[in-house]
């Protein structure tokens, strides 16, 4: 840790360069990916990052002659429904676990806790035949239900409510303000890190997920974009160049925000990480 | 009217917070993980009426012999891929610390992979692979005077192939995480060590390594369920999303998809779903156990 | 005058209660369902006192649904299925017998094509198609111009589709194949290229008469997959899967020639930003010796045991409808797919049509294969081939196999056809009490 005064030593050029060489290899896929999305189908074989003849005509395409665009507004909406879903949910019950003493509380959260054993996959088969009886197939709401709250969601708030101080608590109770408003005012502002980590992992898996979105959705305007691109080589023929298009379009967003929130981000994944 | 107590009242309040919460838990995780082992019990293709055959469909099993290799695939998955993947995270975080020029770019680079879309990068790396005239590695190797590999389609090639992007995408969740591992250690420790003479590989095997215990035992944890659970990358990087060629890639979870969602076998599918859960459980015991008590 | 005010007002009364209404159901396939859409809309102003719902639903959840809703006796009057269905339709009782009266045997055998004869059983048929789907072979005439060949002449027989294939393969100083000669996708269309196409035409039968027996373990089987394999084993004119998928490699220029469904063509006409350089043509399958065979699936519709009395009457006239020849040249222009109905496929603008044309002509000589499970049979084939191409296994035992495990896909599922035929029997009797 005395680097700033040491001078650069070789066995430090050496690691660097190494690490370089590594971080390039990280991004050649995503670089390859963007690269032949700007490239007409039959440049697409070339070694060439950038085409000779650059063009838009894929992603013009894209939007213009696929569902992509549905595709891509229905995985906004469902990753912030659920993700808003969560944080309410979560932050509520963890809270509530944490703050409040009452009879059947160790039981409760021995319960919740216990859902993190259970893998999805195991769960897939009878959400889908709830979703079957309940008419959910195919719909907006088959698609959240199964995830607007979270075992691990509730185990991380609990986590964090536990470090907020009673007293704060309490001199808003002796203030006389509600229950409810004491949360949502009070104790909510005091863990705002550990809801950006929920958010940012909330968000993530939702704009990720495929099993379920696979399983339940089955026309193509319900589709998310993981289940779409799936679809892209088969139900739509596209050629390797339209797929990298969606693929890069799907990969936008989250880069993007990567790009403005880095910090946070990493931060919130060490947070939930370390703590969940 | 007598008057609540102040902690009779909050009770009352926890259990109003409390009521969505709790219905959607019994509703969504509860009831649907009995319902998975019940189903697993019988003989049932959706329509008709469920038939309760006992634990044939796990005799059925047992039996089968697509389900012993689809079983070891599922292994091979995890045996492969948690070594790898840990190792590779942890010499990256490791050295990745020591430097300052460029920090920041690095990780950015090495962590990147892991927000993108699983689906959208396996049909990239199913364009890698391919053979000349089209994937890039090829076409890269042909360049070269290398003679190309068959990738995806090789009966021995191809689940290693398929398990690079797994290993790819979670490297940078794992290398962050080291990295706040090795953060956390008090560097009295390793002025101590400095003290003693300790050189660097006595250093890392005798207070880096065991510092990071918690850490490495967490990650362990952690990218055994997944690569237990592989599925996005096989689904979109084979044939048809079949895990071929020859079922040489077909792990587990896809062997369920297909079940359920192809055939419409439900118990069958259930029955493999209880397999799944229980290999989940005792691995998960097992690695606690075994990482926490051998100091 | 009161009289006639009284006979209007009886002949309206009588208008309204025959007014009735059916429900059909297909599942959604956006110019599927326009087309339907318009056919129906004619239907009811010829038929104004009978109205059609139309319903449809996702293809993975179609089946079930329908399943689900007859066997509640709901759902539709007349349902569109998957030629490969009938099976399981029949077993479940979903399907009523099409009466000899509006459909008569032998107007069916004279005007649709023969394999409209798999959905018969036990001397009835159950459902009718308003168009079918057969393969053809593209080929790229810039490819076989580069290669000195006529561009306008295509392989005629087996043999020369084997010699064209050389001839237009190429590959780098590797020896990788850069441009195939033949797409080999045994997981596409070229697992029925085989099955119904080459098996017969190298003397075989893929399945005996009742569709229970797998018949091509046999020298003819042999022989015809030997024919296949050699392409990727011995010829070297072709990769298994060659840039992913045949259709693919065939669009971008890279294979010269393929082997694909009618619905291969609104794909290759595609273009994107003015830039489609492909020139091609369509040819009927190559013949060997002297036999011409070709392989076709469809989606036919019936009417649901559900259906009685007025709703029966209406449902007929439906179906006769849908599959009238007018119904059919009108699907054709509208989805691209072919007429069922000879006399329309025949018409010469359909039949010498420079795309549909080859596939029509095909339609006189296809069979279909009744599939138990079509994705599980054909995963026999594709791992058959993979196990050759892979492994190096001979094709004699690769053959042997993938017989035995098509063999026990068929009979897993006729020992449920029979239970779900005997459960049905059995709740039928205690209904009845």
């Amino acid at each position: 840790m005395t680097d700033n005064k040491a001078p650069i030593s070789p066995k430090k050029i050496i690691i660097w360069t190494f690490l370089f060489i590594g971080a390039v290899i990280m991004m050649t896929p995503i670089i390859f990916m963007f690269s032949a999305s700007f490239k007409y189908n039959d440049q697409i074989y070339e070694l060439a990052l950038i085409s000779s003849e650059p063009t838009l005509s894929n992603y013009i395409y894209l939007f213009e002659n696929t569902e992509f665009l549905r595709w891509f507004l229905n995985s906004i909406s469902v990753a912030l429904a659920t993700t808003i879903s969560v944080l309410f949910f979560d932050s509520l019950v963890g809270y509530t676990l944490a703050k409040f003493k009452f009879k059947g509380r160790k039981i409760v959260f021995v319960l919740i806790l216990s859902t993190l054993m259970i893998p999805t996959e195991m769960l897939v088969i009878p959400w889908y035949i709830l979703a079957r009886d309940l008419g959910l197939l195919d719909s907006y709401i088959g698609l959240i239900f199964p995830g607007i709250m979270t075992g691990f969601g509730v185990f991380l708030m609990k986590q964090f409510f536990e470090g907020v101080p009673d007293d704060y608590l309490d001199a808003a109770r002796i203030d006389g303000v509600g229950e409810f408003r004491i949360f949502t005012d009070v104790a909510m502002p005091l863990v705002v890190p550990a809801l950006s980590a929920l958010a940012i992992f909330t968000f993530l898996g939702n704009w990720t997920a495929f099993l379920w979105p696979l399983i339940v959705t089955s026309s193509a305007e319900i589709y998310t974009v993981p289940v779409g691109l799936a679809s892209f080589s088969g139900e739509f023929q596209s050629e390797w160049e339209m797929i990298m298009t969606g693929a890069a379009v799907a990969t936008l967003p989250t880069l993007i925000i990567f790009l403005f929130l880095q910090r946070y981000i990493i931060r919130g994944v060490i947070l939930g990480g370390l703590k969940g | 009217m007598s008057k609540r107590t102040i902690a009779q009242k909050r009770a009352i309040w926890a259990w109003v917070f409390m009521a969505v919460p709790l219905v959607y838990f019994i509703l969504v995780r509860f009831y649907p993980t009995l319902d998975a082992f019940s189903i697993s019990l019988t003989d049932w293709n959706i329509v008709g009426e469920k038939r309760y055959i006992g634990f044939d469909n796990f005799v059925v099993l047992f039996n089968d012999p697509v389900f012993w290799v689809v079983l070891g695939n599922t292994f091979e998955y995890l045996i492969l891929g948690v070594p790898i993947s840990l190792l590779l995270s942890f010499i990256i975080a490791y050295y990745l610390d020591q430097i300052r020029f460029g920090h920041g770019f690095l990780r950015a680079c090495y962590f990147i992979p892991f927000l993108t879309t699983a689906v959208a990068m396996a049909w990239v790396w199913r364009w890698f692979y391919q053979p000349v005239p089209i994937g890039m590695i090829n076409l890269a190797l042909g360049q070269l005077g290398i003679a190309q590999f068959e990738f995806l389609r090789s009966t021995t090639q191809a689940l290693p192939a398929v398990l690079a992007p797994a290993i790819w995408a979670g490297l940078g969740f794992q290398i962050v995480i080291f990295m706040a591992g090795l953060r956390a250690i008090p560097k009295t420790y390793y002025e101590a060590a400095k003290v003693d003479g300790a050189g660097a590989w006595q250093t890392l095997t005798e207070i880096t390594l065991p510092q990071l215990r918690p850490t490495i035992v967490f990650l362990v944890v952690i990218s055994s369920i997944g690569f237990l659970r592989i599925f996005d990358q096989v689904y979109n990087m084979t044939q048809e999303g079949e895990g071929g060629p020859l079922n040489a890639t077909r792990p587990l979870v896809l062997h369920i998809y297909k079940a359920a969602f192809d055939d419409f076998e439900m118990g069958m599918a259930a029955a493999q779903t209880v397999v799944l859960f229980l290999i989940l459980m005792v691995i998960t015991v097992f690695q606690l156990r075994v990482l926490r008590h051998d100091r | 005058m009161r009289g006639l005010v009284c006979a209007i007002f009886c002949l309206m009364m009588t208008t309204a209660a025959n007014a009735v209404e059916i429900e059909y159901w297909q599942y959604s396939y956006k110019t599927r369902i326009d087309a339907m859409e318009k056919l129906i809309e004619a239907f009811e102003a010829e038929n104004p006192d009978i109205t059609v719902t139309h319903n449809n639903f996702p293809y993975a959840q179609y089946r079930t649904k329908v399943a689900a809703a007859v066997a509640a006796g709901e759902g539709p009057d007349v349902v569109q299925l998957y030629y490969g269905w009938l099976h399981d339709y029949l077993a479940a009782g979903i399907l009523q017998p099409l009466s000899q009266e509006s459909f008569p045997h032998s107007e069916i055998e004279q005007e649709f094509f023969p394999m409209v004869g798999s959905m018969k059983s036990g001397g009835d048929y159950y459902a009718l198609p308003t168009a079918v789907r057969s393969l053809a072979l593209f080929w790229n005439k810039k490819i076989f111009r580069e290669a000195g060949l006529d561009p306008e002449v295509p392989p005629k027989t087996l043999d020369e589709l084997v010699e064209f294939a050389k001839k237009l393969t190429q590959r780098d100083p590797a020896g990788n194949i850069t441009q195939a000669g033949l797409t080999m996708g045994p997981i596409n269309q070229d697992h029925n290229w085989w099955r119904e196409v080459l098996v017969r035409q190298f003397g075989g039968v893929p399945y005996n008469a009742d569709n229970s027996k797998v018949m091509y373990d046999d020298e003819a089987g042999r022989a015809a997959f030997q024919y296949y394999a050699d392409f990727a084993t011995r010829h070297k004119t072709s990769v298994v899967d060659f840039m992913d998928k045949g259709e693919i490699a065939f669009k971008a220029g890279r294979a010269a020639m393929h082997i694909d469904g009618s619905f291969v063509l609104s794909f290759l006409k595609r273009t994107r930003g003015g830039r489609n350089r492909l020139e091609w043509g369509v040819a009927e399958l190559p013949e060997h010796n002297g036999i011409k065979s070709n392989f076709s699936s469809y989606w036919v519709n019936g009417i649901t045991s559900k259906a009685s009395g007025e709703k029966k009457l209406a449902a007929e006239k439906f179906l006769k409808f849908i599959t009238s020849p007018r119904a059919m040249q009108y699907w054709l222009d509208q989805v691209g797919e072919l007429p069922a109905r000879k006399a329309v496929a025949y018409r010469d603008d359909n039949r010498n049509h420079p795309e549909f044309g080859a596939f029509i002509r095909g339609l006189d000589y296809a069979h279909t294969t009744l599939f138990y499970s079509e994705s599980a049979q054909r995963k026999t084939v594709v791992d058959m081939l993979d196990r050759i191409v892979l492994n190096g296994m001979s094709v004699d035992e690769s053959l042997a196999i993938a017989a035995q495990e098509d063999q026990n896909i068929i009979d897993a599922a006729l020992i449920e056809i029979r239970e779900a035929a005997a459960a049905k029997e059995s709740t039928g009797v205690s209904s009845d009490e």
